[in-house]
């Protein structure tokens, strides 16, 4: 998606993470820009999961410098935890608490007031069609329906930026196709994406694309050019070239 | 302060939602403490009694069929000679040993008192009570008949004597030990569980990624047990005085203020558990194996410290339910104040400490 304005939303200059002896994240660069669906790619085990968890504030990185949203991640977690949406690879929402009172707690903890939650629900229910299972218990969802109401609970505070970690793993492509529905919306409505993912089909549906091997950045750009670069019919062909490389 | 409380009331409806969670927290005190409370008070029946009689009158002979023919007692043997009490307590058999002055009858019609000695086999602390207070009440509504009668004034003084175990430990244990043990269930294991499964499911990602403050999403998973093991305590001190008549002697507000204090020591102990517990399930295994059966075996609850060997004397030592439970007995039983607990009130306090500082510890390794 192009912008008027490029504002940058992450900038990483050197991102270094050790464990010990292990680095797991070897001198990171790169930036993510406002409004922009930003594909972070890489094997399992590649790092992906500990550079998303220091974005957000969750982990200290080793060295580097590191803003999220203009706040830096070693002094201000506490503002960047304020104006992020965070859903993670494990499905988040209470399963034993009702759809409406999920999303009132979210609201409440991102400090919603309780009018406002009152709306944002509506809306959310409208949209997502799910009105009738306003207190349904959300064990009793179907996964399809679980996922889709994660990320609109992760993004009900309205956060400049989400992160999204394997969103849609065990999801069938149906409901994977309207899940990116969801995320195209965000997007468009002006909400920064990064997310990490294993479909190379997906990878295909963002701005651009970083592909991470062994804790590094390989590649970084669109990808169109991705595959003009490597010669590839698509990004299933590029990863495994990058990664065999 | 509005997130916090969004967040607690989240934290109830998990509690309220699972049937599970409600029965072990309402039904497990209840369901205890009758338990314990009925095998501890099991009615007395046949048990085999023997008599000294020095006087041989028809006051002896009648208080002796009087308490023969009640359901509770059956008449082992009639004794001739003093020093074969000792002898036939260590046998066994024989529980109670009620001995009548001599010139009892007399005694008693001409001066309006005499004296019969109660000896009970302690060893089986509840039992021996009960044993004394039956007797004793049989003999009191014999004097009683026999005034109303005699028109005269008289009185029989009991004087029972406990064989084996003068102290009476063990009775009015059961109050104080199944508080100590819930309590400590309770709030360890309900709080262990809680966080370790928001671990399991990744919510706690989710909340550690949000604006609450870590110190938030602790006050708000405990906050909610804090309420429910007072309720818990309360309950089981009303079940304790309602059902079984156990006194509270002491001051009901140092008592309540020293069993929220050692709720708050489990909860941080509860904290500490799920620190090293990536599961529901190992956070449920820890807590049964490093509270429940110590709990039971070690802090006196019923087994008598004095009785152990040196060294589980010690490990003894390093038990909340032990501290906690010389308190409230302290208290319920004995109605001390707060000058004789405050050793143990210390001790708790410096656990509270001990353990928090433990959980942050962990904590702040866990999130590198």
């Amino acid at each position: 998606m192009q912008q008027a304005e490029q504002i940058v939303v992450i900038e990483a200059k050197n991102l270094t993470k050790k464990f010990g002896n292990f680095v797991a994240n070897d001198d990171l660069t790169f930036q993510v820009l406002s409004g922009e669906i930003f594909g972070f790619l890489g094997a399992n085990g590649a790092g992906k999961t500990t550079t998303m968890r220091i974005l957000c504030g969750l982990s200290t990185p080793t060295s580097g410098e590191i803003s999220v949203a203009g706040y830096d991640v070693y002094t201000e977690t506490e503002k960047i935890k304020r104006n992020i949406g965070y859903m993670s690879q494990k499905f988040s929402l209470y399963e034993d608490i009702t759809m409406y009172e999920n999303i009132r707690l979210f609201g409440g903890i991102y400090g919603l007031s309780r009018r406002t939650i009152r709306r944002r629900a509506d809306e959310l229910m409208e949209k997502l069609e799910l009105k009738h299972a306003r207190n349904m218990l959300i064990s009793s969802f179907p996964l399809g329906w679980k996922q889709k109401l994660a990320f609109s609970i992760a993004i009900i505070h309205d956060p400049k930026l989400v992160f999204l970690d394997e969103p849609t793993s065990g999801v069938d492509p149906i409901t994977r196709r309207q899940f990116w529905d969801l995320i195209y919306e965000a997007s468009f409505n002006g909400i920064t994406i990064f997310v990490t993912t294993h479909y190379m089909d997906e990878a295909e549906y963002c701005d651009r694309v970083s592909i991470m091997v062994d804790g590094r950045i390989e590649a970084l750009d669109t990808p169109r050019k991705l595959k003009l670069r490597y010669d590839a019919e698509d990004m299933n062909e590029v990863f495994l070239k990058i990664a065999r490389a | 302060m509005k997130r916090f409380i969004g967040f607690v009331k989240k934290e109830f409806l998990h509690i309220f939602r699972d049937v599970r969670t409600m029965l072990i927290l309402f039904g497990m005190p209840v369901a205890q403490i009758l338990l314990f409370g009925y095998i501890v008070t099991n009615e007395l029946k046949d048990i085999r009694i023997a008599i000294y009689d020095q006087s041989k009158d028809h006051v002896t002979r009648e208080i002796t069929d009087k308490i023969c023919s009640s359901r509770f007692f059956i008449l082992d043997r009639t004794l001739s000679n003093i020093n074969d009490v000792e002898s036939i307590f260590k046998e066994g058999n024989v529980k109670e040993v009620i001995i009548f002055e001599p010139d009892f009858a007399k005694k008693l019609e001409k001066e309006g008192t005499a004296g019969i000695q109660i000896l009970a086999d302690a060893s089986d602390a509840n039992t021996a009570n009960l044993i004394v207070q039956y007797t004793s009440a049989i003999i009191r509504i014999y004097i009683f008949q026999k005034m109303r009668m005699d028109k005269t004034p008289m009185q029989i003084i009991p004087e029972a004597r406990m064989m084996y175990n003068e102290e009476m430990k063990g009775v009015y244990m059961f109050v104080p030990g199944i508080m100590a043990m819930i309590l400590v269930l309770i709030s360890a294991m309900m709080t262990s569980i809680s966080i370790a499964r928001e671990k399991e499911l990744g919510t706690m990602e989710i909340l550690l990624a949000s604006p609450l403050k870590p110190i938030q999403i602790v006050l708000g998973k405990v906050t909610p047990y804090v309420v429910l093991s007072f309720i818990n305590a309360v309950s089981i001190i009303l079940l304790g005085n309602f059902v079984f008549h156990v006194p509270v002697a002491g001051s009901v507000v140092l008592l309540m203020a020293e069993s929220i204090l050692y709720i708050f020591l489990a909860l941080s102990i509860g904290l500490w558990i799920s620190t090293i517990a990536k599961t529901q399930q190992m956070a449920m295994f820890i807590s049964l194996f490093s509270l429940m059966l110590p709990t039971i075996l070690l802090s006196g609850f019923i087994f008598p410290i004095d009785n152990m060997p040196d060294i589980l004397q010690w490990f003894s030592a390093l038990m909340p339910p032990r501290w906690f439970i010389i308190i409230i007995k302290s208290i319920m039983l004995k109605g001390n104040g707060f000058i004789y607990i405050w050793k143990e009130t210390l001790i708790l306090f410096l656990m509270i400490l001990f353990f928090i500082g433990l959980s942050i510890k962990n904590f702040k390794i866990r999130l590198e």
